[in-house]
């Protein structure tokens, strides 16, 4: 799949920024007037600043409002009315924190629900796609929310809680590595299903029907950068989980934390550009490019 | 609505015959050129006379190669576009509502004016039916020509999709497969009309007709002459033996 940058850009920042917001709406921590307005900015920043990334990858933006519709039938549209609801209620539950001083726990723990919920709802746009074998499996929703809520621990200076949250989030997301892996070929959709011409002997892509490119290799079949992917796996995992749990274990500074949520970020970005590189589309099998 | 109808009224689709298409796409440029001068956003083209044309297109039609174990390989042609699946994955993961289909027909269409191009319609098809259009930025998708099988400002020879209608090799037949007596139905039960990609669920409506088996190959029959056919010498003797080796002594005639 072609990784697009808005919306890798989306799934990272608003993934942790609905992290943030859920903690913060557990009252972990609950703090109040200038304290609770930078946590607040923070997590708004990065869960509104997703949310509008987003919409760079929409073909006509400026028709989004159409998109609140189909919530019976559309896990995007599901997606929609879940963001703006946590947003909401989280908008709520922070102005009595930041300007009354007060802590709406009932609200608060119904805005930290929808905001989980909106990533899980994200994570179901993709675990939904049945012609991507690779997203189309539990670890999808495990690793998004997972990744989430280490995220926002961590984010929420929350450092014993973090630790084992990020340890968890860095074994789903491996965990979606293994058996992505091997997704495809279980799926047992082949050139030869593709073509029904299977049982007539070994099928083979002769020709494509134009000599140029088109939308449909340009999204689905996308290969560039597909050699590093080994490297940029580590990579992932190590800024992901592995320097930010040295640099919790190290002290419990400022500076340190900073690092380790810059660390944290780099390393989720690094993630979801593979979540969509190394996705592969079944299309891809018309093209003989499988 | 972007739920599906839980059963419609007519079913129509598509025949494709992979034993009689010969690969020409007519069907191709046809399905542009009618679906560029009518119904919705025209099919754009982008770069169309430089060095990397790129382009919309509702069908297209890949070729390949198949190679049995005890046969010569066989080429067939195979013309790909929307299957107007009864349980079209494309039309539920639409967010406004602009993919749907219809109760009375049963033709997946895109309502242009509410597509928002996100591309997920497209991400859910496994056939690549859908394009998202470089130019307009809406979803593109065959519509079995809707705006030429109901026009009664056509002759009625017209009434039926381009692609079917300009198909020189009559490879390609439309008609409604809810009704068990039609041309469709019948050509797929006697011909063994096929799903493609049955594992995915989607239960398409267009049906695929199998290349009937060809000529078989005779290349290792036994014929009775053949014994009085076979060399009866192995080794080159006389004459021919002679030149045979004075060649091979000449400068590089050794290989």
């Amino acid at each position: 799949m072609h990784p697009a940058p808005s919306v890798i850009l989306f799934s990272t920042l608003s993934g942790l920024g609905f992290g943030l917001l859920a903690f913060l709406g557990f009252g972990m921590p609950s703090p109040t007037g200038w304290v609770a307005f930078v946590f607040f900015t923070l997590g708004y920043l990065l869960a509104v600043g997703g949310l509008i990334a987003s919409t760079f990858h929409l073909g006509h933006p400026e028709r989004a409002l159409k998109a609140f519709k189909q919530w019976r039938s559309s896990w995007l549209s599901r997606e929609g009315i879940c963001a703006v609801a946590a947003l909401l209620i989280m908008g709520i539950y922070a102005i009595g924190a930041i300007f009354l001083g007060q802590i709406w726990s009932a609200v608060g723990f119904v805005g930290a629900v929808l905001s989980i919920g909106t990533v899980f709802t994200t994570s179901m746009i993709y675990t939904q796609i049945k012609t991507v074998p690779r997203w189309h499996n539990v670890t999808t929703p495990i690793m998004f929310l997972s990744i989430c809520i280490a995220g926002g621990a961590l984010l929420a200076a929350q450092v014993s809680l973090a630790m084992p949250l990020l340890a968890i989030a860095g074994i789903a997301q491996i965990a979606h590595w293994v058996l992505g892996d091997k997704a495809l070929k279980n799926s047992g959709t082949t050139l030869a299903t593709a073509t029904g011409l299977g049982a007539r002997g070994d099928v083979r892509a002769f020709e494509p029907p134009h000599t140029g490119t088109n939308y449909l290799l340009k999204e689905f079949v996308y290969v560039i950068g597909r050699k590093h992917a080994a490297k940029l796996r580590i990579l992932a995992i190590v800024l992901m989980v592995g320097l930010p749990l040295v640099l919790l274990m190290m002290s419990h500074s400022h500076i340190l934390a900073g690092l380790a949520v810059i660390s944290h970020l780099v390393g989720v970005f690094a993630a979801r550009w593979l979540f969509f590189a190394e996705a592969e589309h079944v299309v891809g099998l018309y093209y003989g490019k499988r | 609505m972007t739920t599906l109808p839980t059963s419609t009224e007519k079913k129509l689709g598509l025949v494709i015959d992979l034993d009689t298409c010969v690969g020409c796409h007519a069907c191709v440029i046809s399905c542009k050129g009618w679906n560029t001068e009518n119904y919705g956003a025209p099919l754009s083209d982008q770069d169309p006379y430089g060095a990397n044309p790129t382009g919309t297109f509702l069908n297209r039609v890949h070729s390949y190669e198949i190679q049995p174990k005890d046969a010569p390989a066989q080429l067939i042609h195979f013309p790909k576009s929307c299957l107007h699946c009864e349980d079209a994955p494309c039309v539920t993961v639409c967010p406004t509502g602009a993919s749907y289909k219809r109760v009375e027909d049963g033709i997946v269409l895109v309502n242009e004016s509410d597509c928002i191009g996100c591309g997920l319609c497209a991400w859910a098809c496994p056939y690549g039916a859908r394009e998202m259009d470089a130019e307009e930025k809406v979803m593109k998708k065959c519509t079995l020509c809707v705006d030429r099988i109901y026009n009664e400002n056509l002759p009625e020879e017209d009434r039926e999709p381009a692609c079917v209608r300009t198909c020189p090799s009559n490879a390609r037949h439309f008609g409604d497969f809810a009704d068990p007596d039609s041309n469709v139905s019948v050509l797929s039960r006697e011909r063994g009309g096929m799903d493609l990609m049955p594992e995915m669920g989607t239960k398409p409506v267009n049906k695929y007709l199998p290349p009937r088996p060809k000529d078989r190959d005779r290349s290792e029959d036994v014929d009775i002459l053949a014994p009085f056919l076979e060399p009866v010498a192995t080794e080159t003797t006389g004459f021919l033996g002679w030149l045979d080796k004075a060649l091979e002594s000449m400068p590089g005639g050794k290989n």
